[in-house]
């Protein structure tokens, strides 16, 4: 029975794993296919630590692949922030279909704040 | 087709395909990411091997792994922010 899960829950992890990256093969800016791929690979690994899990129970090496997928599932989320940041900091332009920036408009609304609070100062 | 060699399949494919992005481009944030993917990737790698041989020292290797691929990564997104990391 919980072979048969893990089986299940492995399989469906790997085709997350597919997906993930054919996503970032085939989207067409820096954001899109961050958001696609990081998405996709974490949930697809996590599934395929959980699967290790449920098929040997909490022996050893079951305490340690959850350890790893809760890692993983903390960390991924934050290096994909981070690089988002960095991409729009650097200035690589988004895709010129895409409709909003909100994280420009926020960030030109810090830059004149920062003026302001020197212009009082002076 | 057993388990372990169809999760070997999927995942050298999907390997592939991460360093297909990593060699095109065009920008240095998309290969940023891709090397961020396939460090997860490995990750799966690791636990798939763990599977198929039954030896958890695999799992050991995908936690330092994780570990060092999310230092990598937030280390690579500060050098693209062009700045020092006391900011």
């Amino acid at each position: 029975m919980s072979e048969s899960i893990s089986d299940v829950m492995m399989v469906v992890g790997l085709l997350f794993d597919l997906m993930g990256t054919i996503g970032l093969v085939r989207l067409p800016d820096v954001y899109n296919r961050l958001q696609a791929a990081t998405k996709c690979v974490t949930l697809g690994t996590c599934l395929i630590l959980v699967g290790l899990l449920v098929r040997n129970g909490f022996d050893a090496l079951g305490v340690k692949a959850l350890l790893c997928a809760l890692f993983v599932l903390l960390t991924s989320p934050v290096g994909a922030h981070a690089i988002a940041r960095g991409a729009h900091i650097s200035g690589v332009l988004l895709w010129e279909k895409s409709v909003c920036d909100a994280y420009l408009a926020d960030r030109t609304k810090e830059r004149s704040g920062e003026a302001d609070a020197q212009t009082k100062n002076a | 087709m057993s388990l372990i060699a169809f999760a070997m399949w999927v995942l050298v494919i999907a390997s592939f395909l991460c360093l297909y992005r990593i060699g095109k481009g065009p920008t240095p944030p998309d290969r940023i990411v891709s090397i961020d993917i396939l460090g997860t990737l490995i990750v799966g790698f690791c636990a798939v091997l763990a599977l198929a041989t039954g030896q958890d020292f695999y799992i050991n290797v995908a936690i330092a792994w994780a570990l060092l691929s999310f230092i990598g990564t937030l280390a690579l997104a500060k050098y693209l922010e062009g700045r020092a990391f006391h900011e």
